[in-house]
């Protein structure tokens, strides 16, 4: 089975704090990581691939730092590692980010299945994953939570709802996002490390994979950031004083609305 | 492209600090762009002297932006009921629809509606278009994308709005990229712009760090998903009247590569935070699983449901549907507990919108306490049975 | 303090790291709680190939130097010396076979110990025989094309749960030092059965049982190396394990200061973190320094081992008594530092001192280890 997994590099959100003094981003220490939903794709590529044989190509759009998660992802089992990486593509909304994995999974030739993370933790649309799929023309699921079973013709799975989930069968090729229920992302091995380190990484520029440059980066993306501003403060701050039951009352006192 | 005017930059190194990814940085007391920049304009806000900008020339301008008219929701019905999100976007949906002058319609796809379509009217929509057919009964992504695909592409809408909700999250990309839309997600307020009339998305970023404000000024139409409960629907009024347009689903659009075997609605045990007007929620201050004992008891006492933080469900602590945060849940109940919770960002992006937020933590320094209404410094395991006990005495009384 | 490692030391280093941090930390509260074998983690440690480290690359392994192993157990320690025990005495279960076995041997068992497919485990103590190793009773009886095996062994790690056992017996008791041979009995080899597992007070999450012989029937070709040579690849393997028991208790020990320095920066009495003051201060100073002296005399003796194979005796055992007496200290201090909550079980501190002990306890007892240096040493100025 040939699969191809769509990873990114993102920010460590849980690191990224605002500062209550000066509302600032304070990003000192923050570390670069594989987006965590993207590892889970990559487990689930993995897992599949030593399951059912066969091989997983993982891809990338960002700057060239991105390759470092390229290199984690090949000592975590990947085969394969494509970088599509370009100045012009600067500034990419989801629309224009997805035309150029699309341009970059036509390079890559044939796959079976593709895999994503639900949603980068920095950007937080989800919505790469299906524009992906829409245009290479795949069916595509999102949110899927379990593999129930795959071989060469079928593929049988879980798609999480508000409310429940939903059992899906499938042909080839697809597309699917996944959720973090669907599997626990493997510790790289030592083995994979040194083929990691030695792997060589395949840079797709904006020539080739024959990019429209008014489709890609900052031209191509429909939405415009026109405003950035720190997040309304909220709350009223009354903190209580006094020993622990005198607290404890003066709170009850304050939720005698909600006690009916 | 960020520019940078070298004459105006005085090398304060204030865009440095406020690029969250590290993008930019005084050399020679100049500021250097790097290759990671991704233009989100954090700098350009933040720059005191105005020395830095983004270039977007090579935008591609929509020739025919004037012809698009109208606002649109589409209205989610699953498992034989509406969905609340649908009634709330047809309130903001209807305010936007004034403001530019312009009908609010609504789209209802699914099977055996019954008076949906009435509900809709009363709650704001000028027009139903109905595409009620037993292949619609279950959601596929396909066949509903087909289907809001080619309506849009026909009617010309100039504003989309859809919920945030499994199905939402799921096929509304999809169709945006049909029909070369774009699309913002989660949006938390959304505004027309005075001079062209576009409208203006308000959404959290990184993790709600920040807000940003989203414009799509050269294309239409204009798509934004809006997460359940932060909007507020209109009151119904059933002097309401309007137009339902009943439309044939064509064999093409009712055709779906993906087959569904089975839809299991959750048990009893996976409540629906979401609907609760209570919450009582757990964190790591908790210390281990067996506080959430504690948890469940306030929320007896208090009449409603247990949440909890990404990091106890993380551990294991309490499952996945009790999630409240960024990755899990948005929930604006009227009452939300906050317990050995510190109050990251994401957390209080899930909750933020709460009517009036309590905090119980043993650490004054928690950020929880920023955005709570009324908070108490302490060891949980003292308090909360201290406020349990409170409580039944004065519901007794 | 820079240690100046390999590129390929530090992808041990941060593979044993992450296995730590999220696998063994998080888990480590239950697995002691429940005496729980930690068997999902060392799955993944061996598809992380970390099994394969001490393994030569002819079989499977990477080939990896002592100061690798050193590494990944410090590592390892860290989080919890239970599970590095039971990953450590796999390794020790097949020193004997590296060390004295045909190539035959070596071609069947090492391959699935890399993979970390199947465990091993080392048998030589008895009840009468702990220091005393040539007290051992269990007899092995050559009967035409068998070894037959009678005796019972004690507290043998990784009982119960390795596939694989290398056994000491003696063959000749009228010959003394040469009276013992090594042997490998399987799981499921007739006469051969496991007690119960121990109840202890520390390294709970590894498995600690008898291991019973009764008439039990292996074929020939299971004697490790010439028959008499047992005792002298006793002292071979001990030698090889023992900088590893030493990084268990560097590692132990970093997890420990680790904790009481966090603990006591935030814990305020009379007004402010108790870090502070002076008493707490000079406390966790001297668990500081006697832990960096710990890591740096280990890492030492591993440099040494790997550079002089044949004069490793003394070294192995001054890394051994110095770092796991120093685990015993730290561990001890940490629970003062950080008073009450170092006692309750709610908090990972007092785990780490009832694990503490038997560092100084097994794979030769810190008396015994000063006995191997005052014999070297006296070798040494015997000239």
């Amino acid at each position: 089975m040939k699969i191809i997994v769509c990873i990114k590099q993102v920010p460590d959100a849980k690191d990224v704090r605002l500062d209550p003094e000066t509302n600032t981003l304070a990003r000192e220490g923050v570390e670069s990581i594989m987006n965590p939903f993207d590892q889970h794709a990559l487990e689930a590529g993995v897992s599949l691939k030593e399951s059912c044989g066969g091989e997983v190509t993982v891809l990338s759009m960002g700057p060239p730092q991105a390759e470092a998660v390229l290199r984690q992802a090949i000592s975590c089992g990947a085969d394969h590692a494509v970088l599509v990486s370009d100045r012009s593509f600067a500034g990419a909304d989801t629309w224009a980010t997805s035309y150029t994995l699309a341009k970059a999974v036509d390079q890559i030739g044939e796959y079976d299945l593709i895999i994503c993370g639900k949603q980068a933790i920095d950007g937080d649309t989800a919505q790469v994953g299906p524009g992906l799929g829409m245009r290479l023309g795949i069916p595509y699921a999102t949110c899927i939570q379990k593999i129930c079973s795959a071989d060469e013709s079928t593929i049988v799975f879980e798609r999480m709802m508000d409310d429940g989930y939903d059992v899906l069968q499938s042909g080839y090729p697809l597309l699917m996002t996944v959720v973090k229920d669907i599997n626990e992302p493997r510790v790289p091995s030592l083995r994979g490390k040194m083929k990691a380190k030695k792997a060589e990484i395949r840079v797709l520029s904006a020539k080739d994979i024959a990019a429209d440059p008014s489709c890609i980066g900052l031209p191509g993306s429909p939405t415009q950031v026109v405003k950035v501003f720190p997040p309304e403060p909220r709350g009223t701050r009354a903190i209580f004083t006094g020993d622990v039951d005198e607290q404890v009352e003066q709170l009850v006192e304050k939720l005698k609305p909600y006690l009916v | 492209m960020l520019k940078i005017d070298k004459k105006l930059c005085i090398g304060c190194g204030i865009c440095e600090d406020q690029c969250p990814f590290a993008a930019i940085e005084i050399v020679d007391n100049i500021a250097v762009v790097g290759d990671n920049c991704n233009l989100c304009g954090a700098c350009v806000e933040a720059c005191e002297v105005e020395a830095l900008s983004i270039d977007d020339t090579g935008k591609v301008v929509q020739d025919d932006l004037e012809s698009w008219s109208g606002i649109w929701v589409f209205c989610e019905f699953t498992r034989g009921g509406l969905a609340a999100v649908s009634t709330e976007l047809l309130g903001i949906g209807r305010t936007l629809a004034d403001k530019r002058r312009v009908q609010l319609s609504a789209v209802l796809l699914g099977h055996k509606t019954g008076d949906c379509a009435d509900t809709l009217i009363g709650h704001g929509a000028d027009i139903v278009y109905r595409v009620d057919n037993p292949g619609l009964e279950l959601f596929t992504d396909d066949m509903y994308e087909k289907v809001l695909s080619d309506l849009i592409k026909e009617h010309k809408p100039e504003v989309i709005l859809a919920g945030a909700t499994a199905i939402g999250r799921s096929f509304i990309p999809g169709v945006a990229t049909s029909v070369d839309a774009g699309l913002t997600a989660d949006c938390t307020k959304l505004e027309i712009r005075e001079d062209d009339g576009a409208l203006l998305q308000t959404r959290p970023a990184f993790g709600g760090n920040i807000m940003a404000t989203i414009v799509c000024p050269h294309t239409r139409p204009q798509m934004a998903t809006v997460r359940p409960k932060v909007m507020k629907e209109r009151p119904f009024d059933t002097q309401r009247e309007g137009q339902v347009i009943d439309i044939m689903a064509t064999p093409r659009q009712l055709t779906s590569r993906i087959k569904v075997l089975e839809s299991v609605t959750a048990t009893q045990s996976n409540v629906n935070i979401q609907e609760s007007d209570i919450l009582v929620s757990g964190g790591r201050g908790l210390d281990s699983e067996k506080g959430f004992e504690l948890i469940a008891r306030l929320a007896e006492a208090l009449g409603g449901n247990v949440s909890a933080s990404r990091a106890v469900v993380d551990a294991g602590w309490i499952p996945y549907p009790h999630q409240v945060g960024q990755t899990g849940k948005t929930v604006a109940p009227k009452l939300y507990v906050a317990c050995g919770i510190s109050g990251a960002i994401q957390h209080v992006a899930g909750m933020q919108s709460s009517e009036t937020i309590v905090a119980i933590n043993r650490d004054a320094e928690a950020p929880i306490f920023n955005v709570a209404d009324f908070g108490i410094v302490g060891d949980l395991n003292e308090v909360i049975p201290k406020l349990i006990a409170k409580i039944e005495e004065k519901r007794g009384s | 303090m820079e240690h100046f490692l390999t590129e390929e030391q530090q992808m041990i280093v941060d593979i044993a790291r992450q296995i730590t941090d999220e696998r063994i930390i998080p888990q480590r509260a239950e697995l002691d709680e429940k005496h729980e074998f930690p068997r999902a983690i060392l799955n993944e440690m061996g598809q992380a190939d970390m099994f394969a480290i001490p393994i030569p690359e002819a079989y499977g392994g990477f080939g990896g130097s002592c100061l690798d192993i050193v590494l990944a157990l410090e590592e390892l320690g860290r989080g919890c010396i239970g599970v590095g025990t039971a990953f450590a005495a796999s390794s020790l279960g097949v020193y004997p076979i590296l060390i004295g076995g045909s190539e035959e041997m070596k071609q069947k068992y090492l391959p699935d110990v890399a993979t970390g497919s199947k465990f091993a485990a080392f048998g030589l103590t008895e009840a009468n025989a702990g220091s005393d190793a040539s007290g051992i009773q269990t007899t092995a009886v050559l009967d035409g094309e068998e070894w037959v095996l009678n005796g019972t062994k004690q507290w043998i790690t990784n009982g119960g749960e390795a596939q694989i056992y290398t056994i000491v017996a003696m063959t000749d008791k009228h010959k003394g030092a040469r009276g013992a041979s090594m042997f490998v009995v399987e799981e499921g080899d007739p006469g051969f059965s496991c007690g119960p597992k121990e109840i202890k007070m520390g390294i709970r999450a590894s498995s600690t049982t008898e291991l019973i012989f009764k008439d039990c029937r292996i074929p020939k070709d299971r004697i490790i190396g010439r028959r008499g040579t047992g005792f002298i690849t006793v002292m071979k393997t001990l030698d090889v394990s023992r900088p590893g028991i030493a990084a268990l208790g560097v590692g132990l020990a970093q997890g420990a200061l680790d904790m009481a320095a966090t603990y006591a920066k935030q814990r305020e009495q009379f007004g402010k973190p108790i870090i502070g003051f002076q008493a707490v201060q000079h406390m966790l100073a001297n668990m500081a320094t006697e832990l960096e002296a710990a890591r740096a005399l280990t890492y030492a003796a591993a440099r040494h081992i790997d550079a002089n194979p044949k004069d490793m005796s003394k070294v192995s055992s001054m890394c051994k008594v110095f770092a796991t007496d120093t685990a015993m200290k730290v561990t001890t201090d940490a629970v003062q530092v950080m008073g009450g909550y170092g006692y309750m079980c709610e908090y990972p501190a007092e785990k780490m001192m009832r694990d503490a002990k038997i560092l100084q306890i097994y794979e030769g007892t810190n008396q015994v280890q000063r006995n191997v240096i005052g014999q070297e040493l006296n070798k040494e100025y015997n000239r």
